[in-house]
């Protein structure tokens, strides 16, 4: 044995979780959800998730690359941004929609501000915005489920936006329906059997915390039910809950690591903030959903929440005299 | 609190051994926190086992060294050290004999008639600190400056690996109890917990049959580290939390560790210095892991030979637990007073930091038991922002290592935060 032996400093074990594996869990578990939007909108979802991934893999490689910095797209952030792009998509979009947001999200989004671990706002979400802005048309051309016609449908939330049909039964459809995808929508937001399934892996697996997506379900949920349109306590609960994007942002990307506070409590309030905003957007907004700007909006104010939300620290504001909390 | 794969497996079934006496021992003169001692003796000089090799002529906080075998003094000199590295030590080569000092052991009916004074002399005299890992002066704690009502045995042992001390509770309970019996008197308390974590039952169940009628209490902790750190156990036991910079006094409290215990019984009842004590022998490259009874100034090479043949060449050889434990870098370093452990880590339980950016996932936030935002720390400590460091409470942190243990981008940060507190302007 060598006599002088290696250093290092404590704690000398760990627990073995890394970031790459956090990144590839929550990927994996997006899966069903990505099978069910094939399922139900046919092959031309594949082409989009496809090219989503593909495109921001091969943007970030490049990217670091260039920047002669170590490549890191093993760790399955690039490919996890390309894949909640493209749930956030129709599976109606041209190839170059996913293309040109893939690009956007990792090239702007992610490292103009220095790359993962830096950004300030979720670059799925930001691409996402972009290309609503851009391309309106595309980005709200939804089709209908089981559809090989590729025809137009309104997404449920629409309809309601619309005020033509105020009920799920007058739109046609049952909640069973919308609890397993059969409605118009992103490709990835629509079965929410699916995502929940990947949600419940992840909160036990410790990956999430559950603070951020109770707080913005309930919240979103709640306040739907008490101010919509038909009156006050007259609106539905779990269709506020069962449609948009709700389920999708609220377990996947109001739990993200880096654009959300660093706190529970901090993260319950993310929630709860962007449950405010999704409502007024959905109740009084322009648009029928709002669950990606109310996400973005809600990045913008983490550093301010960690400002104020901090842990309670041990000690402090006990009683001198008696140790006791005061 | 986190939940830590223990390993305590390995060597909690296996009873206390004495080890066999060291050919040489390496007895540094500073084993405590206070000034370090001045040698007694001269290189040539016979020694007894237990006498007294180094002191000091000053009112200031240390305690005594003594020698741990008989024989000849061969060197004075820097030798390497569990804590600092390098430092001055006296080397002592055994004469095979292990012959003692008069050890002047006392009756009950005499330890009844002596006063907390006395009690508090003899600890001195017999060079006791705190054997959990602190080593600080146990005469010191012993004499606080204003009145307590609670003393707690700390006997959470939450350090993954570490056995010794549930070694002890098991075979010295009665020992230990009586060693409770006189820090009670020394401190005057009302209140006494004897506090376990919930993961040594056996422990629990030999403590709370002697302690029927005593009013002892055995006070049960959910096992999680790091449930053992002094803050962590006053508030756990009490529901009192210690002001930043203060003291356990302060609260009214104050906490001793199992193996302290059992040395300063040894000290009063036997009239025996502190020169061996109980060091868990572990790891996963070790084909015979053991408890071991050893003499301070064994070294590593001895501890081998005890408990060897090596399965693995160890990456890491650890004193202390493996989250606060500290490296060290020579086979010839020896065991010193708070040296619980002794563990020898495969690459394969070695995780080396690979220092990727902060993610801001706030793991570290929710894992640190004080509350601080341990990432916020590092971040600060990176761009050397001092002020900024200490204002996120970098001198308040204890150094658990809860953070860099759940991080997953295995950042440093208990080491960013050790750097800072150097750093930071007093």
């Amino acid at each position: 044995m060598r006599d002088k032996l290696r250093v290092g400093s404590a704690p000398h074990i760990h627990s073995g979780e890394a970031a790459s594996k956090v990144m590839w869990a929550v990927f994996f578990s997006l899966v069903p959800s990505g099978i069910a939007g094939v399922f139900i909108f046919g092959i031309s979802a594949v082409k989009v998730i496809l090219v989503s991934v593909v495109t921001c893999v091969v943007t970030e490689a490049l990217i670091q690359k260039l920047n002669h910095k170590k490549i890191t797209v093993s760790d399955g952030s690039a490919a996890l941004t390309g894949l909640l792009l493209a749930y956030n998509l129709s599976s109606h979009v041209p190839f170059w929609i996913p293309l040109i947001g893939g690009i956007f999200a990792i090239a702007v989004c992610k490292h103009t501000f220095g790359g993962l671990g830096a950004n300030i706002f979720n670059p799925a979400l930001a691409a996402r915005a972009f290309l609503l802005a851009s391309w309106p048309k595309h980005m709200t051309d939804f089709v209908r489920p089981f559809n090989l016609d590729g025809l137009s449908s309104a997404t449920p939330l629409a309809v309601l936006k619309e005020a033509k049909l105020q009920s799920v039964e007058a739109m046609g459809l049952s909640y069973t329906d919308l609890f397993l995808g059969n409605r118009g929508g992103c490709l990835g937001e629509v079965c929410v059997l699916a995502l929940v399934l990947g949600a419940v892996y992840l909160l036990w697996r410790g990956y999430i915390w559950y603070h951020a997506p109770v707080g913005f379900i309930l919240t979103a949920s709640v306040l739907s039910m008490l101010f919509s349109q038909q009156g006050f306590l007259k609106g539905d609960f779990f269709f506020s809950i069962l449609t948009g994007g709700l389920i999708l942002g609220a377990f996947f990307m109001a739990t993200d690591y880096v654009t959300t506070p660093m706190t529970k409590k901090g993260q319950l309030i993310f929630g709860i903030g962007c449950g405010v905003l999704t409502f007024v957007i959905r109740r009084f907004g322009g648009y029928p959903e709002g669950v990606s700007y109310s996400i973005l909006m809600m990045n913008a104010a983490t550093p301010l929440i960690d400002r104020w939300v901090k842990p309670r620290r041990y000690g402090a504001k006990v009683s001198g005299l008696t140790g006791k909390r005061v | 609190m986190l939940k830590l794969r223990e390993h305590k497996e390995l060597t909690r079934d296996k009873a206390i051994r004495k080890a066999a006496l060291p050919e040489k021992v390496t007895i540094p003169l500073s084993q405590h926190i206070g000034k370090i001692c001045q040698p007694l003796v001269k290189v040539g000089d016979s020694v007894k086992t237990g006498e007294l090799i180094a002191t000091l002529d000053e009112k200031v906080v240390f305690s005594p060294v003594h020698s741990s075998v008989s024989g000849k003094v061969i060197a004075i000199d820097d030798m390497p050290h569990p804590l600092l590295g390098r430092a001055k030590a006296v080397v002592i080569v055994s004469d095979g004999l292990d012959e003692k000092i008069k050890e002047q052991s006392l009756s009950s009916s005499q330890i009844e008639q002596l006063t907390p004074h006395d009690i508090r002399k003899i600890i001195f005299d017999c060079g006791i600190v705190g054997m959990g890992g602190a080593a600080f002066p146990t005469h010191i704690k012993l004499s606080p400056p204003k009145q307590l009502d609670s003393f707690i045995l700390n006997a959470a042992e939450c350090e993954p690996f570490l056995t010794s001390d549930e070694r002890l509770m098991l075979e010295k309970t009665d020992q230990i109890l009586m060693a409770v019996d006189l820090m009670v008197k020394c401190t005057g308390v009302k209140n006494v917990f004897i506090a376990i974590e919930d993961n040594k039952p056996e422990a629990i169940k030999a403590f709370e049959k002697r302690v029927q009628g005593t009013g002892y209490r055995v006070q049960l902790l959910k096992s999680g580290y790091p449930q053992g750190g002094e803050k962590q156990i006053i508030s756990s036991v009490l529901k009192r939390e210690v002001p930043a910079g203060k003291l356990p006094f302060d609260v009214g409290a104050v906490v001793n560790n199992v193996a302290t215990a059992y040395a300063l019984y040894e000290a009063v009842y036997l009239g025996k210095s502190l020169y061996e004590r109980v060091v868990t022998v572990t790891g996963d490259c070790l084909s015979n892991p053991q408890n071991l009874l050893v003499r301070i100034g064994t070294t590593i090479n001895d501890l081998i030979a005890e408990c060897g043949p090596l399965q693995k060449e160890p990456e890491r050889i650890v004193f202390g637990g493996p989250m606060m434990g500290l490296t060290q870098y020579s086979l010839h370093t020896p065991v010193i007073k708070n040296t619980g452990g002794v563990i020898f880590l495969s690459e394969k339980e070695i995780h080396p930091p690979d220092e990727a950016f902060c993610l801001r996932c706030g793991r570290c936030v929710e894992s640190c038991p004080l509350g601080l935002a341990p990432c916020l720390i590092g971040l600060a400590v990176e761009k050397k922002k001092w002020d900024l460091a200490k204002s996120y409470g970098a001198l308040e942190c204890m150094e658990c290592g809860s953070c860099s243990y759940v991080c997953p981008q295995r950042r440093n940060i208990v080491q960013e935060i050790k750097y800072a507190k150097q750093r930071i302007p007093q």
